[in-house]
């Protein structure tokens, strides 16, 4: 029943997964797209998650925080490039 | 593991699942960058906390392994998410992304405008 339903869970999560990537190539503007982006980070944790269930290890489960670290540090980057045109500033520029 | 964690974890996987999907048609279906940011850093943060939380408990209770990795990704998640969403919100409003044509009221607009007088 378990297996079923992490089945049924992992297909709800892909589907999803198509949502966002429509959203990340049509999106009418960047934000949109890093926005996109963003999300599927978060999305590929839960399928980590899911995928190490089903495969009843947890090796995999040092991936899920090494990822959520990375998605954040490139939001955080893309979207300080959109607002000043920088990500890492200069000090004596100012 | 008895039959009620059972029924706890496969619980807490489908409101991950339907909150994962939730996102997604926000993010097809809502008309702008701030309306989508709402609907995606929100009920994907949320869905996935409960999928993380559901391994941690089949771990914990089917092996008996405690992972501290899972409750750690769990917290982090639940702090950076929403930051993350703010400051794509800011940029897309500082780099000129337009609001929905309907949106009624602009707050930051009228700050714009009101120091641009002041500095000339």
């Amino acid at each position: 029943m378990l297996h079923t339903i992490l089945q049924l869970t992992l297909l709800l999560v892909s589907l999803s997964m198509l949502g966002l990537i429509y959203r990340l190539i049509k999106g009418p503007t960047t934000p949109d797209r890093v926005v996109a982006l963003d999300a599927i980070g978060i999305n590929l944790i839960a399928i980590i998650a899911l995928v190490s269930m089903l495969l009843d290890t947890f090796a995999f489960l040092e991936v899920i925080l090494l990822l959520g670290i990375l998605a954040f540090i490139g939001t955080v980057a893309f979207s300080k490039f959109l607002e000043k045109g920088e990500i890492i500033e200069r000090d004596r520029d100012h | 593991m008895t039959e009620i964690i059972r029924f706890l974890i496969g619980f807490l996987l489908i409101v991950g699942g339907f909150l994962s999907l939730v996102t997604a048609f926000g993010l097809l279906r809502l008309p702008d960058v701030y309306t989508r940011n709402h609907a995606a850093s929100k009920s994907a943060t949320l869905g996935v906390m409960s999928i993380l939380l559901a391994t941690f408990l089949y771990f914990y209770l089917e092996h008996g392994h405690f992972n501290s990795r899972l409750i750690l990704a769990i917290i982090f998640i639940f702090v950076t998410a929403p930051v993350a969403g703010h400051l794509i919100a800011r940029a897309a409003y500082h780099s000129g992304v337009k609001l929905w044509d309907k949106s009624v009221q602009d707050d930051l607009k009228n700050k714009k405008e009101y120091e641009q007088q002041n500095s000339n």
